[in-house]
């Protein structure tokens, strides 16, 4: 029972949503509405378990003074300090709607800006990966730094002084080698989809359902 | 005297002239005004012709097609308003402003888009098209009854491409399914990365070191999640029996719920229920950076001896797979995300490119039923490279011989999946 219920209710959607996606109608559409609404439901649900989790863990790590337990603090704090600052004191101090609240506050200059930095580091993460990747050990990898370089040189203003030709090499690469190895990948991709969802729907992939699939 | 009465008519003669000579003038002034006030008032713009509506084919019966006939005179004309009522409603308030068309746009639009006036199945409506000047002042064409009312379709006649091709490549995977069952030795060509998982999590243990496996930062409903979650169920199967720490940090909390259910069942498989560690498995937050600045602080504290980057990643695939390479790590990567992959490739020392993601369960499993699903997918796939070389030979020898036999096969290929 415990595994047969969550098959059927996958095969049946499973089938139902294929279904579908052929069908126009008005109930077909008020089905697939349906189903999706029911997405956000589970989700409100799962996010408690997810910072039950998270507080769980925390707090042993806490109790236990396990290595490195004082970051966990730096967790918890912030996890329910920042809704209390949502809820509970919604207004800023000094009142009235022009000056933010303190969540406000805290969100916009403590968490965007570590979340740019964050993203920021990007940059010079990108510059690190390309020097290990463009490093000219074998013929593959001198055509990849080559390929690499035409591209580059292609898409920035210097580049038009070695000639029109370079731009139009990076482009060439871009829209046709790049492309169809894209489109080849894409196409895999899209065959692997079909399969594991087919393999789902039919119960021949179970490990998704934990314990309840064996 | 004599002289007084020749001079009397004189002197209103003289009077006279100028008098006359000022009417004379004035009437000059005068007649264009008399002729302004006395012309017929201006009619305004010209009005749209009879309104056509049509039910628009493949729909959930909530569109119409509606098109009308342009003014013979456009001149003025800044834009043609369109209004719709229920048929039988009476009163100007009763008309609401579907649509707004450019002078110089179609003569014809889909009614049914604007939520605020949606188009209601089987219900029969009317129209009436405004000329409307820059000013905003409208002049009325006729009020029209649509004659059709819009009726849901229950088959989508422009998606029969997709449904032969579905056919076709379902119809594949189940009769491999079905060879897989009876038993028939199936030929699978070795994939390192996952050849690699064996020897990663063996290393992680000869240096009793945890091993750190991200399932991506996608939600449940990503087909490349699922696959990871089905790989994260045979990897933690094998770490349950080597005894090696697992760390499973999770961004989506239903995928930390399978997540959590898939871990504790690997290691109740693998005999060692009482190894499965509940702190193993979490959820971190579902912020992208702060997801990966927690990932990355794990990386570099508890400096695991393998990393596993598998399901669907965005931006911050380089930022994890760069900081693994950097605490030394062998990492093993899989996405079907084209864009993140050259990164994966640089800084992993194994990837699992796009399909591979899928094929690596049934590697692992080595169930008949997952190869034969991935025997189905590479009859599929050479389905589609046969076309394609078919295609691209024809279309060659048309250019070469300039002919246009083969223009009907260019056209199957080049036309929309969806009509």
């Amino acid at each position: 029972m415990k595994r047969t219920v969550p098959l059927m209710i996958v095969m049946v959607g499973g089938i139902l949503m294929i279904l579908q996606y052929f069908i126009p109608h008005q109930i077909s559409q008020t089905v697939l509405a349906y189903y999706t609404d029911w997405a956000p439901i589970i989700l409100a649900f799962a996010l408690v378990l997810g910072v039950g989790s998270l507080t769980r863990i925390h707090s042993h790590k806490i109790r236990r003074k396990a290595k490195n337990w004082q970051y966990s603090y730096a967790v918890l704090i912030p996890l329910f300090g920042m809704p209390i600052l949502a809820h509970i004191w919604p207004a800023s101090l000094s009142g009235g709607m022009d000056s933010p609240s303190i969540f406000h506050f805290l969100f916009m200059h403590v968490q965007v800006p570590i979340q740019a930095t964050m993203f920021s580091l990007l940059a010079f993460y990108i510059a690190s990966a390309a020097f290990r990747a463009f490093r000219a050990k074998s013929a593959l990898a001198t055509l990849l730094l080559l390929a690499a370089v035409v591209v580059m040189l292609g898409q920035v203003p210097i580049g038009e002084l070695f000639g029109r030709w370079l731009p139009e090499t990076g482009l060439w690469i871009l829209r046709y080698p790049n492309l169809a190895a894209k489109r080849a990948i894409m196409l895999g991709v899209g065959f692997g989809m079909l399969a594991t969802n087919l393999k789902i729907i039919f119960g021949v992939e179970r490990n998704w359902l934990g314990g309840a699939g064996k | 005297m004599r002289k007084n009465w020749i001079g009397i008519p004189a002197l209103m003669i003289l009077l006279l002239l100028p008098a006359l000579s000022v009417a004379r003038g004035d009437d000059e002034i005068l007649t264009p005004v008399a002729e302004e006030q006395l012309a017929e008032p201006d009619p305004g713009l010209d009005v749209s012709g009879t309104v056509t509506v049509q039910d628009k084919d493949n729909d959930a019966g909530d569109l119409l097609l509606v098109s009308f006939e342009l003014p013979a005179d456009t001149e003025g004309i800044f834009a043609y308003n369109v209004y719709r009522r229920v048929a039988g409603e009476e009163g100007e308030g009763s008309w609401n402003l579907v649509e707004i068309i450019p002078a110089d746009g179609l003569s014809e639009f889909i009614d049914g888009y604007d939520p605020e006036y949606p188009i209601a199945s089987g219900v029969l409506y009317e129209y009436r098209i405004a000329s409307a000047t820059v000013d905003g002042e409208e002049f009325f064409g006729p009020e029209c009854e649509a004659g059709v009312v819009s009726k849901g379709e229950i088959y989508h006649t422009g998606k029969t491409k997709i449904f032969i091709a579905s056919i076709l490549f379902i119809g594949l995977i189940f009769y491999y399914f079905g060879k897989a069952q009876k038993g028939i030795e199936m030929y699978m060509r070795p994939i390192a990365g996952i050849e690699a998982i064996d020897e990663a999590i063996g290393r992680a243990t000869e240096m009793g070191k945890p091993v750190l496996y991200v399932p991506g930062i996608s939600s449940i409903a990503d087909v490349a999640t699922i696959a990871s979650l089905t790989i994260l169920g045979r990897v933690a199967k094998k770490i349950a029996l080597y005894q090696t720490p697992l760390i499973v940090p999770n961004r989506d909390p239903i995928v930390f719920t399978v997540a959590e259910e898939v871990v504790k069942q690997a290691y109740l498989e693998a005999g060692r229920p009482d190894a499965y560690d509940p702190d193993s498995v979490f959820f971190v937050t579902t912020s992208q950076f702060a997801y990966v600045a927690a990932v990355n602080g794990i990386m570099m504290r508890e400096k695991p001896a393998t990393n596993f980057y598998l399901g669907m990643f965005y931006a911050e695939s380089l930022l994890l797979a760069e900081t693994g390479s950097l605490s030394g790590a062998i990492q093993i990567a899989g996405t079907d995300a084209v864009t993140q992959l050259p990164f994966f490739i640089t800084t992993c020392d194994y990837t699992l490119i796009g399909e591979e993601l899928y094929a690596a369960s049934a590697y692992l499993g080595r169930e008949p039923k997952q190869i034969g699903a991935l025997k189905g997918q590479d009859a599929c796939k050479a389905i589609i490279m046969t076309f394609i070389t078919v295609a691209l030979i024809f279309g060659v020898i048309d250019v070469v011989a300039n002919t246009h036999i083969l223009d009907w096969f260019r056209d199957l290929v080049t036309s929309p999946i969806v009509d």
